[in-house]
């Protein structure tokens, strides 16, 4: 179960200087359904969406984003943080029907 | 191969489907967008600028659509961006995303890919420290919609 879910990709460097900017990219496995769409013989197929991502560096939050039913299944989003020291990056993506996936990044701050 | 009773079953389902689309669509959405967007910005003005909306004028494939807001702000404590929110004008919802930042952010920067349902406005506003609000509109053509694939 876990295997199937735990489909993201965090695109963190692995080091970076003090003070720099540096670009994050993720990437969750999902389908993103509307509750839009119909099936074939016309019923709604239920939504099922990702609605938050939050990123903590060493526990802090720095990033949080909410998804709506308008965002590209396999979410994709893109964004920057300030390497202040050495630690670990998490991503909490949360979601509907119990959606929820949490992955970790090191980064190394000289 | 679709059987005769099935084809009927979609015919009618298609047929109630439309059916169930107010007449004035355009109306509609475009008050629930107003409303979105007061939502976040209360009774403030949204003023044009500082905000840079890169989406392709022309999208061929609204199922997943490029976009990147920049922000124009130096991000410290003092003056940063706390929140950016994208809308689009002709989706069934006008909510595509709303992110929070920060002086810890550094750079106001993000990109995603949307979903874009027809041809419109697609809006993004930032909000400021100081309680300003900013904001750009890019007019989009879309050939495929999202939101028509089985």
């Amino acid at each position: 179960m876990t295997d199937l879910m735990a489909r993201v990709v965090v695109n963190v460097p692995a080091e970076a200087k003090k003070g720099e900017v540096i670009e994050i990219r993720t990437l969750a496995g999902h389908p993103m359904e509307t509750g839009f769409r119909r099936t074939q013989l016309g019923e709604l197929v239920p939504r099922d969406i990702i609605r938050s991502l939050v990123c903590a560096y060493n526990g802090v939050e720095v990033f949080r984003a909410e998804l709506h039913p308008a965002i590209a299944a396999n979410p994709l989003l893109t964004f920057t943080t300030v390497a202040t020291e050495s630690g670990t990056l998490e991503f909490r993506w949360t979601g509907d029907n119990g959606f929820s996936v949490t992955e970790k990044a090191v980064i190394k701050v000289v | 191969m679709i059987s005769r009773r099935a084809f009927l079953l979609l015919t009618l389902a298609a047929g109630t489907a439309r059916a169930q689309l107010p007449p004035n669509i355009a109306e509609v959405r475009k008050a629930a967008l107003q409303e979105a967007i007061g939502k976040v910005v209360g009774n403030s003005p949204v003023r044009t600028g500082r905000v840079k909306l890169d989406i392709p004028p022309l999208i061929d494939n609204g199922n997943a659509v490029p976009v990147t807001v920049e922000v124009q702000s130096p991000m410290t404590q003092a003056d940063h961006v706390k929140a950016i929110h994208l809308f689009t004008e002709r989706n069934p919802q006008p909510y595509v995303l709303s992110v929070q930042l920060g002086p810890r952010s550094g750079k106001a920067r993000i990109a995603t890919r949307a979903r874009i349902g027809d041809s419109g406005d697609v809006i993004a506003i930032a909000q400021m420290s100081d309680g300003s609000f900013w904001s750009e509109s890019v007019k989009v053509i879309v050939t495929l919609s999202a939101c028509l694939e089985e």
